[in-house]
């Protein structure tokens, strides 16, 4: 069975997508990049940071979840959208604890590359600096969560690559936190350094151990090309 | 007695905020004079929780001076913690380079933005012309050399760390990179010419001091302990060896102290009225054990320099003392810049050693959970200790730094000048700065030492003998 062609209009641009794909993935294919943290290729997506949020017909939607349909017309790179982006990424910052100048995620984060690519310069809002302590009881991989923003890829991952649930989220609003599926802390669960799961956090959330600063400034991902450059490449080579 | 008061502003030229107060007696004269570090410092505490290989990432951040120090100090006790008894050649020599990159840098900032000034146009100048600027328009080709020096270190420092100030390339183990040839070929340009410019960046001060030898090897003058690391045999090295400590007539106290150690030579006193730590030699005790660090206590510890043009100018250098140790606190300026050579010429011959382009960067074995390391900075020796739980997190830290080391002789030297040049004469701008030029000698970073952040005035007071505040001076 052939797949079903649709054509929606993107920031003006008309655009072919197979029935069924989401916006996201279809403006992928067509090289225009749409700025996430949640999402990943390889997890279904969460649609927890709202990062991704365009408008579709004149109205707010994910675009990691939203199935393109014909004729449908979205807005993706409008001062609105880019403004409110910036500010999701800045209320990210203002939440946690990031303090990227010793942070061994630094160059390889994905929140402090939307920061770059967002241009969010000075906190608009005070931060908030909320207290938390590090769960290094593991052996091989530890968590921080200063730095975690609660996308939920590590939860995905467990559950649907790992096959094992070692991540949930915990509480509500501003207390919502990641909680592990045993009594105290990490340490107590069945999670390996070889899981999906350990490596997939977009910040320093969730890193394995005693491997930072491994690659020098300068060869770090966004050292040599800024985030989305990789989706907005198929688009120049056409 | 009248009560006066007088407030100078601004006070320049030392890295961080400290306030100095002078206590006269009821005849006038100099009673006790101190030099109080008003800062708080907060780095020990701050990476109490943190992951063991964060340590020197995090603690580089104390200074933008010398952070290469606490970034390769901390890396060298995580060698310990991670179980690295020995780092490939690459890694050590990587290091060094990275090590002498800014002693260069950090030594021809000194000598030349804080100290020249001082020296070029004279103690009593007028401040509007004793001053980094005031140099730039009256020795341009000085200026415009000390510039491109400073640029000079930090490009090695950028091309080891990869970045030039607050890089990563040191790791626990080793380092995350070599140095290419491309990278090397670039360096090597300029190393000969940073050598020769080193060299006459010694023969300027050696004219100066010549022409002015009796006042200013006077100036502030005092005997001490030295206390700082040498090599087994006995060479200088700024980057790895044993510590030792020599009298004020060069006798050893101590010799090749190891690290791990430390805590049986070394103790510090804490007084009420500094942050800053007073360390002491244990076995003399608080009031004979005190001791200076830095380019003379190197100078006056070293058997030797394993760099030719270095080795020459400390052998011409030590015959100032007759058999003795040197005690004049401006021969600090003196043996700086025989180290801002021998830094050149290591640089330089580290640049056409092949071991820095091979690829055995990093080496792990069993870990441990307590390290001490040192070196020493530009300003002298710093010392890291570290306790990390068997989740690998680091729950103390003790680091002293080379200002501290050196905070009883600064209060030493207050006194001196103060008795020279202070005692019932009339206060003057020119006689003020006396006190500071003696202090800058040490090349003190008080953020270093206290670990501090913000705004870093320097205050000067002097109080009469019912402790009121007859004079004050602020800058900064």
């Amino acid at each position: 069975m052939s797949q079903e062609t649709v054509t929606f209009t993107l920031d003006g641009v008309k655009v072919k997508a197979t029935k069924g794909q989401t916006i996201m993935e279809a403006a992928d294919a067509a090289g225009i990049y749409i700025p996430r943290l949640c999402w990943h290729k390889d997890l279904p997506s969460g649609g927890n940071c709202r990062i991704c949020t365009v408008m579709v017909n004149g109205r707010p939607a994910g675009s990691c979840l939203f199935p393109v349909e014909d004729g449908i017309v979205v807005e993706n790179n409008t001062k609105q959208l880019k403004d409110h982006r910036c500010q999701v990424v800045e209320m990210h910052f203002i939440e946690g604890n990031h303090y990227c100048p010793s942070c061994e995620a630094s160059g390889e984060c994905e929140l402090q590359a939307l920061g770059y690519y967002t241009q969010m310069l000075t906190p608009t809002s005070p931060y908030l600096r909320p207290k938390y302590e590090v769960d290094a009881s593991h052996p091989d991989v530890y968590i921080d969560r200063d730095r975690c923003i609660l996308c939920g890829r590590c939860i995905r991952a467990s559950e649907f690559l790992d096959g094992k649930c070692v991540f949930s989220f915990e509480g509500r609003g501003i207390h919502k936190r990641i909680s592990v599926n045993a009594e105290h802390n990490l340490g107590e669960t069945n999670m390996e350094a070889s899981d999906r799961a350990a490596t997939i956090c977009p910040t320093g959330a969730l890193m394995i151990k005693r491997t930072g600063y491994r690659i020098p400034v300068g060869k770090r991902r966004f050292d040599i090309h800024p985030i989305g450059w990789d989706i907005e490449k198929k688009k120049k080579s056409g | 007695m009248a009560t006066r008061k007088i407030v100078i502003n601004p006070v320049t030229r030392v890295e961080g905020h400290g306030k100095v107060t002078i206590h006269l007696d009821e005849e006038g004269h100099i009673g006790q004079t101190r030099f109080h570090i008003t800062e708080f410092r907060g780095f020990e505490r701050f990476v109490q929780g943190r992951l063991y290989w964060e340590a020197p990432v995090i603690v580089e951040r104390l200074c933008g001076i010398c952070p290469v120090s606490h970034h390769l100090a901390a890396s060298k006790a995580m060698d310990v913690i991670a179980g690295a008894e020995k780092i490939t050649p690459t890694a050590e020599k990587m290091r060094r380079l990275m090590h002498y990159g800014q002693t260069y840098q950090s030594h021809a900032l000194h000598f030349f933005h804080l100290c020249s000034p001082d020296l070029l146009f004279g103690f009593d100048a007028p401040v509007e012309k004793r001053n980094v600027f005031g140099v730039i328009e009256a020795y341009p080709d000085v200026a415009k050399k000390a510039v491109l020096m400073r640029k000079f270190g930090q490009e090695v420092i950028k091309a080891t760390g990869g970045k030039k100030v607050h890089g990563t390339g040191s790791i626990p183990g080793g380092v995350n990179k070599n140095l290419s040839k491309e990278e090397a070929d670039e360096l090597k340009r300029d190393a000969d010419t940073m050598v020769d410019w080193a060299v006459e960046a010694l023969e300027l001060c050696k004219k100066i001091v010549n022409a002015d030898a009796k006042r200013l090897l006077e100036f502030g003058t005092f005997e001490s302990n030295f206390v700082s690391i040498v090599a087994e045999d006995g060479c200088m090295d700024l980057y790895d060896g044993n510590l030792r400590a020599i009298d004020a007539d060069g006798k050893i106290i101590f010799d090749q102290v190891k690290p791990a150690d430390y805590l049986d030579y070394i103790r510090e006193e804490v007084r009420p009225w500094s942050y800053m730590k007073f360390p002491f030699i244990y076995p003399l005790g608080k009031e004979k054990g005190w001791y200076r660090v830095g380019p003379l206590a190197r100078l006056n510890c070293a058997t030797y320099i394993d760099s030719p043009i270095a080795e020459k100018e400390r052998k011409e250098f030590m015959a100032l003392g007759n058999g003795r140790p040197i005690h004049s606190s401006l021969a600090y300026h003196w043996a700086r810049l025989i180290e801002l050579i021998h830094s050149a010429e290591k640089i330089r011959e580290l640049l056409a050693d092949p071991d820095l382009q091979r690829d055995e960067l990093v080496v792990t074995g069993k870990k441990k959970n307590s390290a001490v390391a040192w070196l020493e900075a530009p300003r002298g020796t710093l010392f890291h200790h570290y306790e990390v739980d068997d989740n690998d997190q680091i729950t103390m830290a003790n680091l002293i730094v080379s200002t501290t080391n050196n905070n009883e002789p600064m209060n030493q030297v207050v006194k001196k000048v103060a008795e020279q040049y202070l005692d019932r004469k009339k206060i003057t701008e020119g006689l003020l700065n006396h006190i500071e030029v003696g202090i800058r000698a040490y090349d003190p970073c008080l953020s270093c030492a206290t670990h501090a952040l913000g705004r870093m005035p320097l205050i000067v007071q002097l109080f009469d003998h019912h402790d009121d505040l007859i004079d004050e001076r602020v800058r900064g």
